[in-house]
This record gives C-alpha cells, structure tokens and sequence, in this order.
C-alpha cells in the first residue's frame, strides 16, 4: 500500500483464490498486475491489495472497516463462457449461501452472510467475477481466463476511481473453490 | 418395528468428502458404514523418489487444517532416519507452533462445526444470525485467529507454514517479535476458559464407549510434538514399533484404510484419548477449567469430546504463553541432515489424534517408500462400533431426527476425510 490514507474511506482489493489450481489463481493474478502498476498509478495509490485464500476470518478481516472493498475470485458456471466476467453486489451473493459447507467449502456467499450477521461487511462490496474453465492441479491459466484479466485489472482501476460504479449487477453465478481447504 | 435406510450423502460440517449409510432389519440394527468416497490422493506414492528434505513441504499439504501435525510427523521420521536430533530451543519452538494449530483447528471444529449441534441451529451462519448466537460466533473467530497468529509468525504462514525444515526451522522469530503474539494469547487464554464454562452447560447425551484409547503419553508433560505411544489397555511402545502394533486394513466401503491393534481390535485416538491417558499432565489452568467443567480422569463419553478440546484449547494457549516467557531464539535455527541409508519413525499428536510417518530413504537421500497413518482412518471402526450402538438405542425416532443426531455423533470425532482419504452424505435403511 502506498499514499496518505484516510482512515474513513480505505478502500481493498483482495484478490481470491489458489494459484496452483489453474484458474483459480485468477484473482491473485490481477492483484500482481495491480501491484505492479500500483507505484505509477494515482488511481491505485491509496488502494490495499490483498491476495486470500478465502478463509473467512482473514478474508473478513481484510475489508472490515473499509468504505470499499473489490474481491476478484473465478468462479464455475457452465451456462457462461470461460473467461467471461461479471460484476455482483453483496446482496447478489446471499442466495450463494447454504450455511452446510465443509470446512474447505466455505464459499464466498457463506463468507459474506457470515460478515453479514456480524456487521463487519465493508460499506460497500462488489465482487468481480470470471468464470474459469480448468481447477485442475497445476499453475497457470487457460487462455480464456488469461485473456479476462487485462479486463479485470482496468475494472478494478474503474471502481477504486469512481466507488460509485461498484455497485455491481444481480447476475447469477455459482460460487467456485475458493482456494484449497484453508479453513 | 419396520425395516429401514438411514442415508447422509454429503456429510456436512466435518473436513472432506464421505458418508453415512445405516440399514436397519427387523427392528436391529444390521449394519453401519462410513463411506469415504473422498479420492485416495496418493501421498505415500508420489513421496517415493523425492529428496528427504521434502517431506514436511509436500505432506503438509494433505490438510489446511493440521498441516503443522504432517510436517512435524515429517521431521521427526526424517531426523530418525539420519542419527540427528535436534535442540531443545527447536523442539520447543515446535511446540509452540503445534500449539499455534491445535488452537486453530478445535476453535474451528468447536465453534463453527459442532456448538450448532448442540444448541439446535443449522450451521454456524444461522448461529452468527441469531443475536444471541453472534458474539460467540466473534469469540470463536478470535480464538482462532490468535491461534492463526503463531502460525504466522513461527510458521511463515497460517496455512501449510513454509518455515519448517528437516531439522528446524529456516528462520527463528525475534524475541521481540513474540512480545505482541503474547499480548494476543493473554487475551485468548480468557476466551478459552469462557468457552469451557460455556461448552460445559451443553446438554450431552448419555452414551459411553468401551474402546481401548491410544496417545502418545510423555511423562511431565501433555504430549504434543512427541512421546511414546501408550494405551489404555496398557500397552507403550515407540514410534518405530508402530507398524507392529497397528494393523492397517481395506475395506470395500471406504478409500481410507482402517486400523485395529494387532490382536486386541478396534480403537480410539485423539482429545478424548489424550485427555484420558494425560490429564494429570496439564497446566494448572487447564486442570482446573476441567475440573470446574466436570470432566473427571478419564471421558469415554464421545459427545464430551467438545468440552476436552475446549480445555486443550486452554491448555495450548496456557503452553505457549510459557513457551514464549521463556523463549530465545534457537542458534543455528537448524541443524543440517546429512541423509543416509536408513528407516526413520515419527509420530505426533495432531489435533484429531496420533499421526504416524515412516520413511525409507537410500543413501542419496531418495525416498525408498513412505507411509501414513492419519488419526481419522485409525478411529473409522470405533465410529462406526460407536454409531451402531447409538442407532441401536434410538430407533423410535424418524429419519430425519435420527439422521440428524447420528451427523452430530460423527462430528464428535471430528473427522478429517481429506487426511484420511482415504469421507458424509446419511442412509439410514429400515428395509
């Protein structure tokens, strides 16, 4: 993180995800991208980026207290094409929650529900997601998703410039491995 | 009464993949099943031709939540194999990272897996949204999080540490550092003695088990990082008689293999086994919150489990605050393992119970063959001996009440399918 901070309007980035479970690691790859553009960028001089594995006490503990908080996570949807992004508010994400995961199935919708009941949901949450083909073992993206994420770094840049965009849009996604058991 | 089918396909709230299967015929109870269909994952196989040192990094990544208990199993087999014993300074500076991931994990398990149980809501989120439910939902991540903090910062990480090295650690903290983590824990030693007072006003159904309990036991001190493996039934013998002790079977029903003493049976590890052959070994603090709690010298009642992990929660908070108080930085913070041609035992206490390695290696230092042995697997009969009597003694209730209180009997063991996969989804047959 660099720049003066106001501590009334902090605002994370978190990317989410594994980055040795293919396109998985999608989120943790635009915050690379972020990181090294964040020194020359005035849009990002003031923003924390963050990579999670999606354990929900650290993933909470990142955006508690923030007036923004931006999660980048892949996601599986078979009804959408691979590397197709989309932008959802934290109210889209409460039908996502069933509440009877396994420990290393907490998905993102139970994360946020559970942040929910305990007030610690940042003022604002907008979760930008791609959809990912391949969470196989391994490192690297597929090309679809790899292509996805110049467009997810700009996005990201497009909320933390002007908040009021992230406002996100009810699109219906299904949650997807949200790093590997880490709960 | 009518034959019928007790089926739990996806068993929720335990670590990993499995499921329950109960058939029931004339009023009896005919047969009860585990069904682990979690994939076998093949880590003794593909440990075989990998360098010594590797073990603690590729094992600790059979779970994210015992990682610490792989890597430490790892180390001490691999040391074994190679005449090297480590420091004092090291050994505890172990210990105190193990304490680090039994606060984690029972948190997690007692919180947010099994309290839903006993105080009637679905899952921890219907907890949390309960105003009544939601500061000890706050407490039960606080805990946790302190115990997250030591991993942090002794292990490099909270999930599979990258610290831990064949022989200690990569880097020793500074004494300095460890001032805040204990400023953290003194906070959390209160939280911890909240959450045995609180788990001890649980309503916990009368049932008891006659199993023969096995832990590592050492003398002076609640084995943790090591000791020799003894049972209640008398048995002692060291970690490198383990193989000779415990007989590892397949079974048509499971991808994990089940366990029985060479010529006694089924039996049963983890907090409560700890905490029979043990308990005189806790700190005063945490004998004393057992105490207050009304757990006596010995529990062999499985629905209890909650209230000793509980207490062992206090235990390892109340240990690493000693642990840090009198800590200094280990010099070297590792010593170098030389291979050789050799066979090498380790066995640890993790939080679900013993876990024991072993490895061959060659004098390169390659991996000849390696074995696993995780607590879930060894206590898979004893589940389901403990299941079948459970059932047996409950079947005036319908399907989903019994399904229900036979989901929280297996939590009770806080299963680790993912380790053990070598697991829950419920059928209860009635015929």
């Amino acid at each position: 993180m660099t720049g003066q901070v106001d501590p009334g309007r902090r605002t994370v980035v978190v990317g989410v995800g594994n980055e040795f479970r293919r396109d998985d690691g999608a989120g943790p790859e635009v915050i690379a991208r972020l990181r090294a553009r964040q020194p020359g960028d005035a849009d990002l001089s003031c923003v924390t980026l963050a990579v999670s594995d999606g354990e929900p006490g650290r993933l909470i503990d990142l955006w508690e207290g923030t007036s923004l908080a931006v999660v980048i996570d892949a996601v599986r949807d078979s009804s959408l094409s691979p590397g197709h992004t989309c932008q959802l508010a934290a109210d889209a994400l409460a039908g996502l929650a069933d509440g009877a995961a396994s420990t290393h199935g907490i998905g993102l919708g139970d994360t946020v529900e559970l942040a929910r009941a305990l007030g610690r949901l940042p003022e604002r949450l907008t979760v930008l997601a791609v959809v990912g083909r391949d969470f196989g073992f391994g490192a690297g993206l597929t090309a679809e998703v790899a292509a996805a994420v110049a467009e997810l770094v700009e996005q990201v840049r497009c909320i933390v410039r002007q908040p009021g965009r992230g406002k996100g849009m009810g699109v219906r996604v299904t949650p997807g491995p949200f790093g590997e058991k880490g709960f | 009464m009518a034959d019928r089918t007790l089926t739990v396909r996806a068993l929720a709230r335990v670590e990993g993949e499995g499921a329950m299967h109960v058939r029931v015929r004339d009023g009896a109870v005919e047969d009860v099943r585990l069904e682990i269909y979690e994939p076998p994952r093949f880590f003794e196989a593909l440990l075989r031709g990998r360098r010594h040192t590797e073990p603690p990094d590729i094992t600790a990544r059979i779970c994210g939540i015992c990682p610490v208990a792989y890597q430490m199993s790892a180390c001490l087999a691999i040391e074994e194999a190679c005449g090297v014993e480590v420091s004092d300074a090291v050994a505890d500076l172990r210990r105190l990272l193990y304490c680090g991931e039994w606060i984690e994990s029972h948190a997690l398990h007692i919180y947010l897996l099994h309290a839903p149980d006993f105080l009637g809501y679905a899952s921890a989120l219907d907890l949390a949204r309960d105003g009544r439910g939601t500061a000890l939902v706050e407490r039960g991540l606080k805990l946790k999080k302190a115990g997250n903090a030591i991993m942090e910062l002794v292990g490099g990480r909270a999930i599979h540490p990258v610290n831990v090295r064949v022989g200690g650690f990569y880097r020793a903290p500074a004494r300095a550092e460890m001032a805040s983590l204990a400023e953290q824990l003194r906070a959390a030693l209160d939280l911890a003695l909240d959450t045995v007072t609180w788990a001890a006003g649980f309503e916990f159904p009368d049932f008891q088990h006659d199993h023969e309990m096995l832990a590592l036991v050492r003398p002076g001190q609640y084995a943790i990082d090591r000791g020799t493996v003894a049972s209640t039934g008398g048995l002692s013998f060291a970690a490198a008689e383990f193989e000779d002790y415990v007989i590892e079977e397949q079974v048509p029903h499971s991808t994990a293999l089940h366990a029985r003493l060479a010529g006694r049976g089924r039996y049963l590890t983890g907090p409560t086994a700890r905490y029979t052959l043990s308990s005189q070994w806790l700190s005063e603090v945490a004998r004393q919150a057992a105490d207050a709690a009304g757990l006596g010298a010995e529990c062999r009642n499985p629905f209890r489990s909650i209230l000793v992990r509980a207490v062992e929660v206090v235990y390892a908070v109340d240990e690493a605050l000693r642990l840090i108080e009198r800590y200094e930085p280990p010099a070297p913070c590792y010593l170098e393992v030389p291979p050789r041609a050799a066979v090498g035992h380790g066995a640890t206490e993790a939080p679900r119970g013993v876990l024991f390695h072993r490895y061959a290696i060659d004098a390169a230092g390659l991996i000849t063959s390696a074995r696993i042995v995780p607590p879930t697997s060894q206590n898979q009969a004893s589940i389901e001996d403990d299941l079948r009597r459970f059932v047996a003694g409950r079947l005036d209730l319908d399907d989903e009440r019994l399904t229900r209180q036979c989901e929280q009997a297996i939590r009770n063991y806080d299963p680790c399918i993912s380790c053990s996969t070598h697991f829950l989804d419920l059928t209860i047959d009635r015929g």
